[in-house]
């Protein structure tokens, strides 16, 4: 049986100032996740799971629900407003937001990887996609120019980008291959951990399929686990084991991928499901 | 016995939609019993209820009553329907095979390698995956000029052999087969048959759906009817 690699608990995160009445009053129920009181908004209240090495789970919901919220928590581009999130390394585990700023930033560069939908957000503008991948090394303690190099052309291949483009500026990259470029970057240090943010949005039809095959196979060969956000059912019913459904920040219903598209329990998912047949 | 692989006793489904505030039953009073190297065949008309037990086996639907006891590959027994969600992701994994009606898999994939991928998630080389895969590809007759292609073009009878194959080449404890030969010719519904027999011979547990009678009657050590489940949805919003 495989390892639990992360344990999410009651992860909430609110914008604004916040008022006793915030989470009474937002939520599926209130049907809003702004606090009529304060103004504050509830982006993602008691989000709980568990995550098992080399398992891919699945985040769905509609615009501003919150999914994004949990996986930028996790990745500490935001702080969380409270609950707790704990990371199961090989040889140790980690109370993610009892760390110093330090140790986040070890974690988040060598054991988590992360794939934005905005490419911008994720590479570098203003060096090569070679010299994006070679950053992330550097930060992780490989310092060996070669070495670098070397690895940055495997990623590159691995993740099917031209060989002889590494040396370009992504930002003259199609979409599709400004999203391979981070998947390789993300992958550099070989996390254990990987979130990805509805990397397949926007792309025309037949990128979006080479990106799914692309994310499985790294699935497959390096057993990385997975959180995959998204608003497209067709992405988690191809990718994910498992589904959580967001809605007005809150978790409404989870189970097995197949089992929430097939026999989905909560009015809300019964909704979702088939306005999407 | 001990050569139970599964045991349901008293399986119902229901589903409730709510909008439109409705139960709609589609299983009830189902038993059955699986032994390792049989074929318990399902039976009834439309609607009865046949593929939502196999569904409620495979977890796609939660049971809504009924105990589905399983005996995994250890000898410990389990309740399907209890059972946590990654200890029904590692059954799917190592034990339990589901060959549906319909064959969902990444667009992009090559047939061979759509067949090779439960070898591959469980651990096998690419190569060696590929090479049983080919070999299951031409017992079940298909052609080879095939086998690069991704299935997403092939014909009904094409793609059900392709799931067929994904399904069988795991070699699973217990498999669960929905209509594997309804849209195949009967050269290669013979194919189908061989194979089946083949598996039962390896200690393979099976519960399937045939359409044609004369199938139930080659293959089938036990069979199961069901009837349509009485519509208790109509009587329960009578007495709410
Ligand atoms: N996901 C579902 N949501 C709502 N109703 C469902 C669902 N799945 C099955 N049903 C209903 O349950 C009943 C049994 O369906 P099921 O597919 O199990 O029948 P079947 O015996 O396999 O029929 P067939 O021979 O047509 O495949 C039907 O009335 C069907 O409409
Ligand atoms: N920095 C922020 N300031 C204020 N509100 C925010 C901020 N980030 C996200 N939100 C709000 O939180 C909610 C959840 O957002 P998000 O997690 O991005 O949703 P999703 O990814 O599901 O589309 C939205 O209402 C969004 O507008
Ligand atoms: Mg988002
Ligand atoms: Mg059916
Ligand atoms: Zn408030």
């Amino acid at each position: 049986m495989s390892r639990k690699i992360l344990e999410v608990n009651s992860l909430t995160k609110i914008h604004g100032t916040g008022c006793p009445l915030c989470l009474a009053s937002t939520g599926p129920e209130a049907d809003t996740n702004i606090c009529p009181y304060c103004g504050s908004v509830v982006a993602a209240h008691g989000v709980s799971f568990d995550l098992y090495q080399g398992e891919i789970l699945g985040i769905i919901g509609e615009s501003g629900s919150g999914k994004s919220t949990v996986v930028k928590t996790l990745y500490f581009d935001d702080a969380p407003s409270a609950g707790e999130a704990v990371f199961f390394d090989e040889d140790a585990q980690y109370d993610l937001y009892s760390l110093n700023a330090a140790q986040q930033r070890s974690l988040r560069n060598k054991r988590f990887g992360m794939v934005y939908q905005n490419p911008h957000l994720g590479l570098n503008f203003n060096v090569s996609a070679g010299g994006n991948i070679a950053e992330r090394l550097l930060m992780s303690d490989v310092a060996n120019y070669g070495a670098i190099r070397e690895r940055a052309r495997n990623l590159l291949v691995r993740t099917e980008v031209l060989e002889n483009r590494m040396d370009e500026n992504p930002k003259k990259f199609s979409g599709g291959m400004q999203q391979r470029v981070q998947i390789a970057k993300a992958l550099a240090t070989r996390p254990p951990l990987l979130y990805l943010d509805e990397v397949t949005t926007g792309l025309d039809l037949s990128v979006q399929a080479a990106i799914l095959d692309l994310i499985l196979e790294i699935q497959h060969e390096l057993g990385t686990a997975m959180i995959v956000v998204t608003h497209d059912l067709g992405v988690v019913r191809l990718l994910a084991g498992r589904t959580l459904v967001m809605k007005y920040g809150r978790v409404i219903e989870t189970g097995l991928t197949d089992q929430i598209l097939e026999d989905p329990q909560h009015a809300y998912t019964q909704r979702l499901v088939a306005s999407a047949l | 016995m001990d050569d139970i692989i599964l045991c349901v006793e008293g399986y119902a489904k229901q589903f409730y939609l709510h909008s439109r505030q409705r139960l709609i039953p589609s299983a009830a009073q189902v038993d059955l019993t699986v032994r390792a190297g049989q074929l318990t065949a399902l039976i009834g008309p439309t609607g009865a209820g046949k593929s939502s037990v196999l569904k409620g086996i495979y977890r796609t639907y939660l049971p809504s009553a009924g105990r589905l006891i399983y005996t995994d590959a250890h000898g410990h027994k389990l309740d399907l329907a209890l059972a946590g969600e990654h200890r029904i992701l590692e059954l799917r994994q190592r034990e339990i095979g589901f060959v549906t009606q319909f064959l969902h898999c990444l667009p992009r994939q090559p047939a061979l390698d759509v067949v090779a991928e439960p070898l591959v998630i469980r651990g096998a080389t690419r190569e060696a995956a590929r090479k049983q895969a080919a070999d299951l590809l031409e017992r079940l007759a298909v052609p080879q000029r095939l086998w690069g292609v991704p299935p997403a073009t092939f014909s009904g009878g094409e793609k059900q052999r392709i799931n067929l194959a994904r399904g069988l080449i795991a070699r699973p404890r217990l498999l669960l087969l929905d209509e594997p030969t309804a849209s195949l010719d009967s050269a290669t519904t013979e194919h189908v048959i061989t194979l089946i027999e083949e598996m039962k011979q390896d200690g393979i547990g099976m519960i399937a759906i045939f359409h044609h009678p004369a199938l139930v009657e080659r293959l089938a050590d036990a069979v199961v009817a069901l009837s349509p489940p009485v519509i208790a949805g109509a009587l329960i919003e009578t007495i709410a």
